[in-house]
């Protein structure tokens, strides 16, 4: 469902992706645990497509159509409604959102209220709405958390594992271990571009994985 | 299929950015008191006895219309940067010249609606006659604006993402806007002047000749502009 190999990437004398290699299956959630400069974001955006790796090669099955992308930034447009945000985005992708998509997300009350009047919990969830909007089969999730009061990340959590469940895959990138574990299938650790762990998680918990990721880094 | 393709997503982009524009209004009203106190201006300053407002009006218009247009510019791509909404833009399966064209759509609705309230103010302040010329004048502001909107949103989208996008896009501009300048200014000084409209037909073809190279290279050039 989702291929990188080899991938590498710089920006000028700074390695951002150096020879990275994964796999992800329907159904598997890779959770790549980093500090801020790793690298986390330039590997999400070189699978997006949205930046061509200098050597090596990522794949998504269904190309740019099959991605959903949540950011820290919601990518939402402040002055236009819940509503016209996320029928802009469907009609890029060539479909109608579904009738109970901001239902399902709480949004139902918030629809005809401009973006830039809610909180950030609030956005966020538009910002998953609109992520979701094409029914995308590959989640790329980039420090998805920032910013979510509990209710708001306990129902992102939930959206994620409804997704896995129903055998999509979902790569997601944070510096909190905390955070990503609980979701993940499979977990992976990255320093100065390169993955110096990848390791299916294998019943371990946040605090087992926080220890290993802290071995791994230092 | 790729055109209607091209052309629907296209219209969403543009649409979507005239519902943001008109939703804040900003740019508009600021870009809309400009062209009126630059009118306001000149009509004050200059003296009609040393320089007939026939000679001068054509030369104001124009530069009203570029800075103004020029402010416009500026915006188009800004907008996009907000919550990183170009990135949703990039990712999502349309092609890269629809945003492009979404934007030049917008832009040119945004500058003609500029336009639209300058030419009357102008007809007033100087008291020259422009409603025997509409229709030519309309073709010349029309062929003149499309050229120079056309660059423009190129390097709008180039030089966003720079640290001094406001002051580069003026400057890469420039060179590019002065053939469509001087030939709008040329012909609108000879419709102004009651001349015939033989005379200005070699400016329009000029004008209509850029206006399909430049919008022509831009929707190629456009996708090698906006990647990382």
């Amino acid at each position: 469902m989702l291929l990188a190999e080899g991938l590498r990437h710089s920006f000028g004398a700074v390695r951002a992706l150096d020879d990275v290699s994964f796999s992800v299956q329907p159904g598997q959630t890779l959770a790549v645990f980093g500090p801020n400069g790793a690298g986390k974001t330039t590997l999400l955006k070189v699978l997006a497509g949205l930046i061509q790796p200098q050597r090596g090669r990522a794949q998504i099955d269904g190309g740019r159509r099959a991605i959903g992308w949540i950011g820290h930034q919601p990518q939402l447009y402040g002055q236009l409604t819940v509503r016209e945000n996320v029928r802009f985005w469907a009609s890029l992708y060539d479909v109608q959102p579904h009738e109970d998509l901001l239902k399902r997300l709480g949004l139902e009350d918030h629809a005809d209220r401009p973006v830039r009047a809610l909180s950030r919990g609030l956005v966020q969830r538009v910002a998953i709405a609109r992520a979701l909007v094409h029914d995308p089969t590959v989640l790329l999730l980039d420090e998805p958390f920032t910013g979510l009061d509990r209710i708001a990340a306990e129902a992102l959590s939930r959206l994620l594992a409804q997704h896995a469940a129903a055998g999509r895959a979902t790569v997601l990138v944070t510096h909190n271990v905390e955070e990503g574990t609980g979701l993940a299938t499979h977990v992976a650790f990255m320093r100065a571009g390169r993955f110096v762990h990848l390791a299916p998680r294998a019943g371990r918990g946040p605090e087992q994985v926080g220890e290993d990721y802290r071995n791994a880094i230092a | 299929m790729r055109s209607p393709n091209l052309l629907r997503h296209a219209w969403a982009v543009a649409s979507k950015d005239l519902l943001v524009e008109f939703r804040s209004r900003t740019a508009i009203l600021s870009v809309a008191v400009f062209v009126v106190l630059v009118l306001v201006v000149f009509q004050f300053g200059h003296d009609p006895t040393a320089v007939s407002n026939v000679d001068l009006a054509p030369s104001i218009l124009w530069v009203t219309f570029t800075f103004a247009a020029i402010l416009a510019l500026n915006r188009a791509f800004q907008l996009e940067l907000e919550n990183q909404a170009l990135e949703g833009l990039l990712l999502a399966p349309i092609e890269r010249s629809s945003i492009y064209l979404g934007k030049l759509i917008a832009n040119l609705v945004f500058v003609a609606t500029i336009e639209l309230i300058g030419v009357p103010l102008l007809a007033l302040f100087f008291n020259v006659l422009v409603l025997p010329y509409l229709a030519p004048l309309i073709a010349v502001i029309a062929l003149a604006t499309v050229g120079f909107v056309a660059v423009g949103t190129l390097f709008s989208a180039m030089t966003v993402r720079t640290r001094f996008a406001e002051l580069l896009l003026p400057v890469l501009l420039l060179p590019f806007m002065i053939p469509p300048l001087s030939w709008a200014v040329l012909a609108t000084g000879r419709l102004l002047a009651g001349r015939p409209l033989s005379e200005i037909a070699g400016w329009l073809n000029m004008l209509a000749v850029y206006d399909i190279v430049f919008v022509t290279l831009a929707l190629f050039l456009f996708p090698a502009t906006v990647n990382e």
